[in-house]
């Protein structure tokens, strides 16, 4: 965090000036770990033995926060019989179809529900849950984040509020973690025992009524195979201490990029549409009541999912959408299986996707796999690169590495390419939504220089000309442009639309224009328009609450009138959970919200995350549904049943509970079970230059014999767009490096400020080398292992040059989220430059064929 | 120059005087130094804006002066950066004002070896006519029977470093357009 998160981490530091103890695992030791009370460096992709060795630890010695586990999550719900654990099976659940890698969830259910649910491949339930029309989405995996709201049936799952039930989730939980032992810990994640130890004592003892416990994580955690895993691990864990909706609690998700929240929030990706409802699968007789029964959870407030579907379709579609019509649901397009960007890469390589858009992306140096990336792109009719600078993505055509190898020469290469310069932010209007849910507008200073244009200009303007040129179509196929809402007001010389119009539309507004100031008025009847229910209230009263900048100083501590935050301006989600059952704070150090009986509200220092006058006592009657189902004593509101859920019935892929599994390519086998690796990980379709290595005790496993991650560092910013191009961050941190640790340097014949060639199946890269302290060897299953720590910004374009990390990584997905394993491979090492030319494909060659690897290596279940 | 402020412009008079008798801070300090501004200080106006960089959303001041940004600050008034930036945010400036940036339409003709100029009307009008014919090539009403109105012959990958307002025309645009293929760094 102090590298990546430098300014956020200031607060780490008053807490620790306060107090507070800091851990930092990490294999790395970084500038977060100089200032840690704690660093325990661990093997890269081991972090779910880790985590759930602090899960058994909590439930061994009976340091959970009992009431709060009993009250507030599934901890005494009890499970059906047919349900099989990882401890029955040897290392996979019940109900997994090895053949097409993936798992039918029915027997991860509550017993009581009469209705089997939908898991992330919700999909796949779709007729059992609409008793009609046939799936033909066979290949679709994970279609959603846990968006629309996992369901649980119907009917109301048996509770053992003893949990002492067998088969109760507190129970399971606590078999399935047993044998996350210290020393199986020790083994798997090279931590000794007393560090671990050490560890376990300092998170429970910091947790409980008087105190809490954060987890902060970056895309250490969700780039792995098992990426979701991770962080349901760290759910299980904090949900057992009590350290969810409460202050100083939580997990957070350390975001890297301005607008990486507000890009999911309102997403530009495959499987969402705003406000995390689900992209329609295509289905024979679809429409939007079947579509919303499929999808929407009965309880909570995914139960007016139709709401705000319909509200969205008014905002795409206006007039044209109306009651008669399904509010022009048919309009959408229709997924069948994962379209993800490492499908699209699949797409452009089959000749189906002949056209690309880069807006401010750089995959030819970062995405992994990059090569196939540029294959892919060396593949289009045309390609249109919006960025500041030429970045690799733009050039890769005269002076890519497939140049220089000779594998691609730039006369054969077809694609045309449109490179548009891009404006920056100090020359626009618009919100970024920052890591913590909040949204900050920052204002235009100048207009943008020459032909550079906002990223709004040229999509406005992009859709007014096709417009324009289809404007006489009577094709059905241009209905939904042509019907769509895009008269945006402009201003100025460029005609630039106004982003604020924009943000009015997202906020949305009744049917007398008047904006809207909560999503609780959103209607299912087409009534109301609104482009993102959780951003509702952002527009209030017609103000930009975004713009809000009341000095911090002159604001309390929670300091609501700076910016806002989704949802309705809560800073701390789930904050019901800061009070008891009766409503009460746990302990008047942690209070946050509570309820004020002669008021009949909830009232306290944030906005209460809860119907603000649903009295703690709360049942609801039997027959509701959506949010008034939901009791006085349910804090978790998006969830189906209002609890903290340690184990999972449905909404995963992968399995109900975290378990350890290797990662793709792995020197080591799974001690804790006969399965390798996440039985369901998303292997995209075998390609020559997406080879996998084997793992474990498999022959050729040692030819790789060394654990590489990658990471970022305080000087450059992802794939280095924006900060290879700047001469002060060139001069810090001027070309790619590998870290290592004197041992593997001694034992390699690798100097420091030399030159090291690290290989894998898929490339080979050469890097600076840096002998340090900061990589130290570990002791796993009994061997010394040597991380390879490697930082990715580079490309050969720009002011600070180096080859790509990402040459190196394959295209191994979690199968929830289709995030690609970057942070846990296995490579091998050696001193000096690489091989130029043919002669570097001939050593990766050389490489697969001493580890015997063909196009089913790794492919396993 | 008055006797008296010739002699106050001595320092070894100053440091004898004054409270920096070891002339490490106020009694050093040239008249040079003194007649200094921060280069803020000109400034026509101050436009309030947030970092670019990553997700933690430091407050940034940016200064304008003759119609030019001359300096990228951070925001005292930020309860989530309290002023601070790091060396990305620091460097801002040169990211926003720096020689690096290209101001023109580039155009690379299929299997050209050289950028070409194209002023921007003529390349929105030529971008606009590709995804019309892409999208129509790459079209499908059905696939195996089932209704999917859909085009696989357009795909998008996008930065996160866009504002919410450029994703949300982005996200309205391509569903109308029937392309599903629309992502971005967050999957990355």
């Amino acid at each position: 965090m102090a590298e990546c998160h430098p300014v956020g981490f200031q607060w780490v530091m008053e807490a620790k000036a306060r107090g507070a103890k800091v851990i930092h695992v990490d294999p790395r030791f970084t500038r977060t770990s100089a200032l840690a009370d704690v660093h325990v460096p661990l093997r890269a992709g081991s972090d779910i033995a880790f985590l759930g060795g602090i899960i058994n630890h909590v439930l061994r010695t009976g340091s959970y926060f009992r009431d709060y586990v009993v009250a507030y999550t599934n901890g005494p719900v009890v499970l059906r019989e047919d349900f099989r654990d990882t401890e029955d099976l040897d290392g996979v659940f019940s109900g997994l179809d090895a053949g097409s890698r993936s798992y039918d969830n029915s027997s991860w259910q509550y017993k009581g529900t009469e209705m089997q649910a939908a898991s992330g491949q919700r999909d796949q339930e779709y007729g059992k849950r609409t008793r009609d029309g046939s799936s033909v989405t066979e290949a679709a995996r994970g279609e959603s984040h846990g968006s629309g709201g996992p369901d649980i049936g119907e009917g109301e799952p048996e509770r053992d509020e003893t949990m002492s039930h067998p088969r109760c989730v507190f129970q399971v939980l606590k078999r399935h973690y047993a044998r996350y032992t210290p020393e199986v810990v020790e083994q798997v994640c090279g931590v000794p025992q007393d560090l671990f130890r050490q560890v376990c004592e300092l998170v429970t003892q910091n947790s409980g009524r008087e105190r809490t416990t954060a987890f902060a994580y970056a895309v250490g955690w969700t780039q792995h195979t098992v990426g979701v895993q991770y962080i349901r691990a760290a759910s299980v864990l904090q949900s057992l201490l009590g350290n969810i909706g409460r202050p100083g609690g939580g997990i957070l998700a350390l975001r890297g990029h301005a607008s990486i929240q507000g890009s999911t929030d309102i997403p530009t990706l495959f499987n969402l549409l705003p406000g995390y409802i689900p992209m329609p699968h295509a289905h024979q007789q679809q429409d939007l009541d079947t579509f919303v029964e499929a999808e929407a959870a009965r309880k909570g407030y995914w139960g007016n999912m139709r709401s705000y579907l319909v509200s969205l379709l008014k905002a795409y579609w206006g007039e044209a959408a109306t009651d008669g019509n399904d509010f022009c649901f048919d309009y959408l397009p229709r997924l069948t299986g994962s379209h993800s960007t490492y499908e699209t890469v699949m797409a452009q390589l089959d000749g189906v996707c002949k056209g690309y858009f880069l807006m401010g992306e750089n995959p030819a140096v970062g995405s992994a796999n990059a090569k196939l990336q540029r294959l892919g792109m060396a593949n289009l009719d045309w390609l249109v690169v919006r960025d500041f600078s030429l970045i690799e993505s733009a050039t890769w055509w005269k002076d890519g590495p497939e140049i220089e190898t000779g594998e691609m020469r730039t006369e054969d290469i077809g694609t045309e390419v449109f490179f548009l310069p891009a404006a920056a932010h100090t020359e626009k209007d618009g919100s970024f939504t920052n890591t913590q849910r909040l949204l900050q507008w920052h204002h235009q200073a100048v207009p943008p220089p020459g032909e550079a244009r906002s990223d709004l200009w040229f999509t406005f303007h992009l859709g007014r000309i096709i417009r324009e040129k289809l404007a006489a179509s009577t094709d059905e196929m241009d209905r939904p442009l042509l019907d769509l809402t895009w008269g945006y007001p402009t201003k100025g010389e460029h005609a630039e639309p106004d982003a604020e119009a924009v943000l009015a539309e997202i906020n949305g507004h009744d049917s007398d224009g008047s904006p809207l100031s909560s999503y609780e008025e959103l209607k299912d009847d087409g009534s109301t328009v609104c482009g993102c229910w959780i951003y509702c209230g952002v527009h209030a009263d017609g103000v930009n609450q975004a713009a809000r900048r009341k000095p911090g100083r002159e604001q309390d501590w929670v300091a609501k009138e700076w910016g806002w935050a989704w949802p309705a301006n809560r800073r701390i989600l789930y904050n019901r959970a800061s009070a008891d059952p009766d409503g009460r704070p746990w302990s008047e150090r942690k209070a946050l919200v509570w309820w004020d009986a002669d008021e009949g509200s909830w009232t306290g220092h944030d906005v209460p995350d809860f119907k603000p006058d649903k009295a703690p006592d709360h049942e609801p009657p039997p027959d509701a549904e959506g949010p008034a189902a939901l009791s006085g004593q349910d804090p978790f509101i998006m969830q189906a049943d209002g609890k903290a859920w340690l184990y999972v019935p449905s909404g995963l892929t992968d399995g109900p509970l975290p378990t350890h599994y290797e990662p793709q390519d792995s020197p080591f086998p799974n001690l804790l079970y006969a399965q390798q690796r996440n039985p369901v990980r998303h292997l995209l379709p075998p390609h020559p230059d997406n080879r996998y290595q084997p793992s474990g005790t498999e022959p050729g496993s040692e030819v790789f014999p060394y654990v590489a991650t990658t990471y970022r560092l305080t000087e450059h910013h992802t794939a280095g767009g924006m900060s290879r191009w700047q001469p002060y961050l060139a001069e810090l941190q001027p070309e790619f490096f590998c870290e290592v640790s004197p041992e593997l340097a001694a034992s390699r014949g690798l100097e420091h400020t030399g030159w090291a060639t690290i290989v894998s199946a898929r490339g080979v890269v050469e890097a600076r080398v840096l002998v340090t302290d900061r990589m130290a060897p570990l002791t796993v299953q009994g061997r010394r292992l040597h991380q390879v720590g490697l930082p990715y910004h580079w490309g050969p374009n720009g002011y600070a040059t180096g080859d790509a990390a990402n040459e190196l990584l394959h295209l191994s997905l979690d199968p929830n989220s289709h995030i690609q394993e970057a942070k846990a491979f296995a490579v091998d090492i050696r001193a000096g430059r690489r091989p130029r030319g043919t002669a570097a494909l001939e050593l990766v060659r050389e490489y697969r064929a001493r580890a015997g690897i063909d196009e089913g290596t790794g492919t396993e279940p | 120059m008055g006797v008296r402020t010739w002699i106050d412009s001595w320092p070894v008079y100053r440091q004898l005087k004054g409270t920096d008798p070891l002339g490490r801070g106020a009694a050093a300090k040239s008249g040079a130094t003194a007649r200094l501004t921060p280069r803020v200080a000109s400034a026509d106006r101050v436009v309030k804006s947030v970092c670019p960089y990553c997700a933690v959303g430091c407050g940034q001041n940016v200064y304008v002066e003759d119609g030019r940004v001359t300096q990228i600050e951070g925001d005292p008034d930020s309860p989530i950066s309290r002023g601070r930036l790091c060396p990305k945010g620091s460097a801002s400036l040169q990211l926003t004002t720096g020689g690096a940036r290209e101001h023109h339409v580039l155009y690379r003709r299929p299997h050209g070896t050289e950028w070409e100029r194209l002023d921007l009307d003529t390349a929105m009008d030529m971008i606009a006519d590709r995804v019309i014919e892409a999208r129509r090539s790459g079209w499908q009403w059905e696939v195996d029977e089932t209704r999917t109105r859909r085009t696989l012959g357009v795909a998008s990958l996008g930065g996160a470093t866009l504002d919410n307002e450029e994703n949300y025309l982005i996200k309205k645009l391509f569903t109308a357009l029937g392309a599903v293929q629309i992502e971005n760094q967050a999957r990355v």
